[in-house]
């Protein structure tokens, strides 16, 4: 099978679904890049993390639109277009930037159609690059998908591989509801085996990536790989976990949390998202209320601080939860035993 | 009867529905009996006609917290709306919508929106709808945001009339000037005083017309149209006009002169500047507009009384059309 980066995987996504259906145009800010200025390079950048490369000259200006940075326009437009029966990929560069655009995201394209009494269809998908890890600071680094996720009327996806990124794309693109993605900046270059021909992951499926009797892990994004580095180190004590990824929070798949706590008894989840009101704090709720009565420990969450996302790589190792706390995590969940 | 005498008793009809709506809502609100509140568009009518007049269902428009409107210039049901003003079952949009929130996707009406200045890019967002099925369809079809002067000071509305130049897309933007965002004049909160002019500056066509005066509304619509339908872009419109009541229903209007609004209704009244109008051109008999009256007060009274009588939602209703699957 082919191995792909998961900036490869959901360009592909994107190839075959434009390919597939007229409606899907794509915009956003540099998309493509290049219109205007004075080089005559017509596709300068294809998107700033070279996602959306190849869709210009493939499908061209009237559906490869570069914007101007405007991102409620983006996001407005998008949701006006799929109003009109279009399915439109937007994207917004990076997370952080729904703060210019959040009234267009959950004023409008979220409550369109409970509003409006069921008569209207959305289908809009609203990418958008999130994480810490690269010097990029407070307002380029955040991993705000708690905040839409408590969204009703939006789902949002969360993937945690290439694979998985493709499918769930695809999946997104179809699905008829308005649809938040988050690409996480640092899962871009890592590649994985990717089925060349276009297939769908559904919403509310968590993946189970490792199978265990003594703690249940859930982990979102890039937190799912660090929980892999903590679950095999642990392996060589004999510790096995069940490592949950839920791959989207809204839907979120509760049923594959709860039934593997009630076979291990100890929840650790792990969420790059601040810890106030996350899907960490979320997941433990849940945990604590329909899991109550499996539970042998405390709940454990190993999140960053309840501080932005700080610039300097000294602060910023700190800040992004990693194997080590991971592990610590599990350890502390699994003592509370003795 | 000439088209164009069938179109003009079509407007008038229109226009008259629309006064009678929220003249009777006026009444009705006062007796407690409509829940939220509710911003009416007496006073405004021959803007919403004149946009709409030459219109058809494949075009979309976008509207306002002010939106009745729109709604009946647009050709929704004065029923359904009225159940949906009163949260009944029935409404146009099952009573989840409200007065703010009227949307009717077969009439090409995209929704009311309750964020001032929310709309436009929704409406540019249609525009590129059209554009790309343009070639499908004889005509291009067109997207209309409508918006007040207080709107013209949103960041979005920049962004959309900026979005709307770079891509070229059929868009018309209409600025429903009457004088007030919310309780604070339009000559205060409209830095340059000219609406019109700061549209232009995005480059594009954009004219003033007495919102008063359907025929001058028409004749400014249908300039944006043909430029639109023929690939040249977006246009927009500043109707200066007035409100006859105030922002919401309740608002006490302390920032109107006492006799603001009786002086308005005397020289402003698009329904009276429409019949003067036609009578001296003879284009419609003064007795058929006279007919068209009796005919709205019997519908706009026969939708009251349906509202009324019209079963509320079922609790069951509350956690459907969420999401169409989840």
């Amino acid at each position: 099978m082919p191995q792909l980066s998961m900036r490869d995987a959901i360009n592909q996504a994107l190839h075959q679904e434009m390919e597939r259906d007229p409606r899907v145009i794509v915009l956003g800010e540099d998309v493509s890049g290049g219109a205007g200025g004075t080089s005559g390079e017509r596709e300068a950048s294809g998107g700033i993390f070279g996602v959306t490369k190849g869709l210009l000259p493939r499908f061209g200006a009237e559906r490869v639109l570069d914007t101007p940075i405007s991102e409620s326009a983006i996001i407005g437009a998008a949701a006006g277009a799929a109003l009109a029966g279009l399915r439109p990929v937007a994207e917004l560069m990076f997370a952080d930037f729904v703060g210019v655009c959040m009234d267009q995201i959950y004023n409008q394209v979220a409550k369109f159609r409970y509003m409006f009494g069921g008569k209207s269809r959305c289908p809009v998908v609203i990418r958008m690059a999130m994480g810490a890890g690269m010097g990029m600071g407070a307002q380029h680094s955040q991993s705000i998908y708690a905040m839409l996720t408590a969204v009703p009327g939006l789902k949002v996806v969360v993937p945690s591989n290439a694979r998985d990124a493709k499918g769930l794309l695809i999946e997104a693109i179809r699905d008829d509801d308005p649809v938040v993605f988050f690409e996480h900046k640092a899962l871009y270059p890592r590649k994985g085996e990717v089925p060349e021909a276009p297939y769908t992951v559904r919403f509310g499926e968590a993946s189970l990536l490792r199978e265990g009797t003594d703690v249940t892990v859930v982990a979102l994004a890039r937190m799912v790989s660090f929980a892999e580095k903590a679950i095999d180190a642990l392996a060589r004590d004999g510790i096995t976990c069940d490592l949950i990824d839920p791959r989207t929070t809204s839907p979120l798949d509760e049923e594959t949390i709860l039934e593997s706590l009630e076979g291990t008894g100890r929840l650790v989840i792990v969420d790059e998202s601040p810890p106030r009101c996350s899907v960490a704090a979320d997941i433990a709720a849940l945990a604590a209320g329909r899991g109550f009565h499996s539970l042998k420990a405390p709940v454990e969450q190993v999140t960053p601080p309840h501080t932005p996302v700080p610039f300097s790589p000294a602060l910023e190792r700190a800040y992004v939860p990693g194997p080590q706390r991971i592990e610590a995590a599990i350890r502390r969940v699994l003592g509370a035993k003795a | 009867m000439s088209r164009e005498q069938s179109s003009l008793l079509d407007a008038y009809r229109r226009m008259k529905t629309i006064r009678e709506f929220e003249e009777r809502l006026h009444v009705e609100i006062a007796t407690g009996e409509i829940p939220g509140f509710t911003h009416l568009y007496a006073g405004q009518e021959a803007v919403a006609v004149g946009v709409c007049a030459d219109l058809t269902d494949e075009d979309y428009i976008v509207s306002t917290h002010r939106g009745h409107g729109h709604c009946i210039a647009k050709g929704c049901d004065i029923t359904g709306m009225m159940q949906e003003i009163y949260g009944r079952r029935d409404g146009l949009c099952k009573g989840k919508g409200g007065s703010m929130h009227i949307a009717d996707f077969d009439k090409g009406m995209l929704g009311a929106n309750a964020i001032v200045g929310a709309g436009p890019p929704l409406a540019v967002g249609a525009a590129i709808a059209c554009k790309l099925r343009r070639g499908a369809a004889a005509e291009g079809r067109v997207s209309v945001a409508f918006g007040g002067d207080g709107s013209c000071n949103q960041g979005t509305v920049f962004e959309a009339m900026n979005l709307a130049v770079v891509l070229a897309v059929p868009a018309i933007f209409v600025f429903e000037n009457n004088g007030y965002s919310e309780h604070t004049g339009a000559d205060y909160a409209v830095g340059s005083k000219d609406i019109t002019a700061r549209a232009a500056a995005f480059g594009m066509a954009a004219e003033r017309v007495d919102g008063a005066d359907f025929f001058a509304v028409r004749a400014a619509m249908r300039r944006a149209l043909e430029r639109a339908r023929a690939g040249g872009g977006p246009s927009a419109i500043e109707a200066v006009i007035t409100r006859f009541y105030g922002h919401f229903e309740g608002d006490p209007q302390k920032y109107r002169a006492r006799d603001e609004v009786a002086n308005q209704r005397a020289t402003m009244d698009c329904l009276t500047r429409f019949r003067t109008s036609v009578a001296q051109s003879g284009a419609v008999a003064g007795e058929e507009l006279d007919a068209i009256d009796r005919e709205v007060l019997e519908r706009i009274d026969a939708a009251v009384r349906a509202a009324r009588a019209a079963p509320l939602p079922p609790e069951s209703d509350l956690t459907t059309d969420v999401y169409i699957h989840y």
